[in-house]
């Protein structure tokens, strides 16, 4: 067993800084490379993809990364566990193979996990009883049936473990827990079985910690952001995992950012909810049990995390098509900015209730004034431009798009001194809504592929 | 004495669908009994008003000296659905940090963070 391994995060989120997997790799040494590319909107967007191709679905930007990545993962005998399968894994593999095959390396295996896709089986389990309602609003999924997009359960560490067991270098997924692609590696390396709640809760906690990139090495830091040196080259956070449970969170020396008790606090308290119960598919972590202390100059020591027992029960996510949305934004400049931003406004709902137009919600916020922090923003005696920004929500496509159509003519039928009307008319997106359910374990079982070319 | 929550505590928030949680967290160990008597759920709840819609949960970790509260109707819809520029909460934490505490306590207030 080895007495130490390093993990390092390399994607935040899709559409994160692209240099850090390359720096991960490179400025230091590390054993795993870890990658979250799904947020719950990102897979209905990757089934479209794949409804318009088969051959797609997946994080694209893994390709070229990997072209990139493959020689130096090859010769540093770095590990890469990603979710960017997306709701296409196997299409995913397909292309890193294709792509190595090119650049004429061979004997690489990469695993692939499948088996969270549930669209096509939504009818089967409810005719079996189990009826996916809503677990926040508890309602019948029979609403929203006809209109699902996507529909995955989060798998946690499990299947990557066997994937690593089985010789993969590169394992790919769909729906994964972001948690479980950084405590699949220490499972994998130490040995930490079901039974072991309290190590594999530790894993859990590092995950957390790594799963939002800079998050946790100075980015987007509340306690003091001009303290952090050197943000433009900031190193992403590495996890080093001991064989006990302990986790001390540093980055690459030379890098920019920080890694500090306080950084880490913040990344610890980011998207959580009960801290008692962060529950996963492979434990129940206590996060009112984590201790943290400063390990030496960015180096955070991460220790005492206790678990319990992984409940039955997957959490499923799927998003279903729920109307439309549009926002059009107008600036005004002195004199009198907001207040002309505010007859616009005016002048807008009017033409709208004229034309009959009916919607949902309509919104307007000041950029500049109170986007942020609503009725807490303390109203500026003088400002010396404001954005309105108008924004609408409704079933009805076409009232939509029409909304989108009276921006545009308040630059010349409006308030004076207005610009910044470059992007065209708004166009209506869908609304993706979400719809998180549970389903018992028993219900639906990973499969593991690992094949070498 | 007056206090702004700016100057004890730092702050970072999320979303979870139509849920915006707040990490408040102490930046001095004696700062946190202070947060834990008078930044109660009731509280945040009357600071947030007109935003935080539903109720506000509280959760304490002693072990970080930083507290975790839930906002529920609190992003608009959330998702896709919301039509806030910041519809996944992303600037609450600062809101949260602009409230104001008027404490019986003498604090030092001020200088190096110490944790």
């Amino acid at each position: 067993m080895k007495e130490r391994i390093r993990i390092a995060s390399g994607q935040g989120f899709w559409g994160d800084l692209l240099t850090a997997p390359y720096d991960q790799v490179t400025r230091g040494e590390v054993e795993y490379l870890v990658m979250d590319y799904l947020a719950e909107v990102t897979m209905s967007i990757l089934q479209k993809q794949r409804g318009k191709n088969p051959a797609l679905g997946y994080a694209r930007d893994l390709v070229p990364l990997m072209e990139q990545l493959l020689p130096l993962l090859v010769k540093k005998n770095i590990r890469v566990v990603t979710n960017g399968g997306g709701v296409n894994p196997l299409a995913c593999r397909d292309a890193i193979f294709a792509a190595a095959g090119k650049m004429g390396i061979s004997g690489l295996s990469i695993g692939v996990v499948l088996g969270d896709d549930i669209l096509g089986r939504l009818e089967d389990l409810r005719s079996h009883g189990m009826l996916l309602k809503n677990m926040e609003t508890g309602e019948d999924l029979g609403a929203v049936m006809d209109r699902v997009m996507s529909a995955n359960v989060y798998f946690g560490a499990a299947p990557i473990v066997e994937a690593l067991g089985r010789g993969a270098r590169i394992v790919i997924t769909g729906r994964t827990t972001d948690t479980g692609l950084t405590l699949a590696p220490m499972m994998h390396e130490f040995g930490w079985k079901a039974g072991d709640w309290d190590r594999l809760a530790a894993g859990t906690v590092a995950g957390h910690i790594l799963e939002c990139g800079g998050q946790a090495s100075g980015g987007n830091f509340s306690a003091d952001w001009r303290a952090v040196p050197d943000l433009a080259h900031i190193g992403f956070p590495i996890a080093e995992a001991f064989p006990d449970g302990r986790v001390v969170i540093t980055k690459h020396a030379g890098t920019g950012g920080l890694i500090s008790v306080q950084t880490v606090k913040e990344q610890l308290l980011y998207e959580i909810g009960n801290p008692a119960e962060y529950i996963t598919p492979d434990c129940i972590a206590d996060f009112t049990t984590i201790q943290v202390s400063p390990d030496g100059p960015d180096r955070v020591l991460v220790a005492g995390v206790k678990g319990r027992a992984a409940t039955d029960s997957y959490k499923v996510s799927m998003s279903y098509l729920d109307g439309y949305t549009a926002a059009g934004t107008l600036t005004y400049a002195w004199p009198d900015a907001l207040e002309k931003g505010r007859a616009a406004d005016g002048i807008l709902r009017r033409r709208m209730q004229d034309l009959g137009l009916r919607f949902e919600e309509v919104r307007t916020e000041f950029l500049g004034y109170n986007s942020c922090h609503g009725p807490l923003a303390v109203p500026p005696e003088e400002v010396n431009e404001v954005v309105v920004r108008i924004g609408v929500r409704g079933k009805d496509f076409d009232a939509v798009e029409r909304f989108g159509k009276e921006i545009a003519p308040l630059i010349l039928t409006g308030p004076p001194s207005v610009t910044g009307f470059a992007g065209g008319r708004p166009k209506p997106s869908e609304v993706v809504a979400y719809w998180p359910a549970l389903l018992p374990k028993s219900a639906v079982h990973p499969e593991v592929v690992v094949e070498t070319v | 004495m007056k206090i702004r929550l700016l100057d004890i505590a730092h702050a970072r928030s999320g979303d979870k669908g139509d849920t915006a949680n707040v990490g408040v967290i102490a930046r001095r160990p004696e700062y946190y009994p202070v947060l834990v008597k008078y930044l109660t759920a009731e509280r945040v709840k009357t600071h947030f008003a007109g935003i935080a819609l539903g109720p506000v949960e509280r959760f304490e970790l002693p072990n970080l000296g930083a507290l975790n509260f839930l906002l529920h109707e609190a992003l608009g819809g959330g998702g896709t659905r919301s039509l806030k520029n910041d519809a996944q909460g992303k600037t609450l934490g600062s809101a949260m940090l602009r409230m104001e505490l008027d404490i019986k306590e003498q604090l030092i207030v001020g200088g190096e963070d110490d944790v």
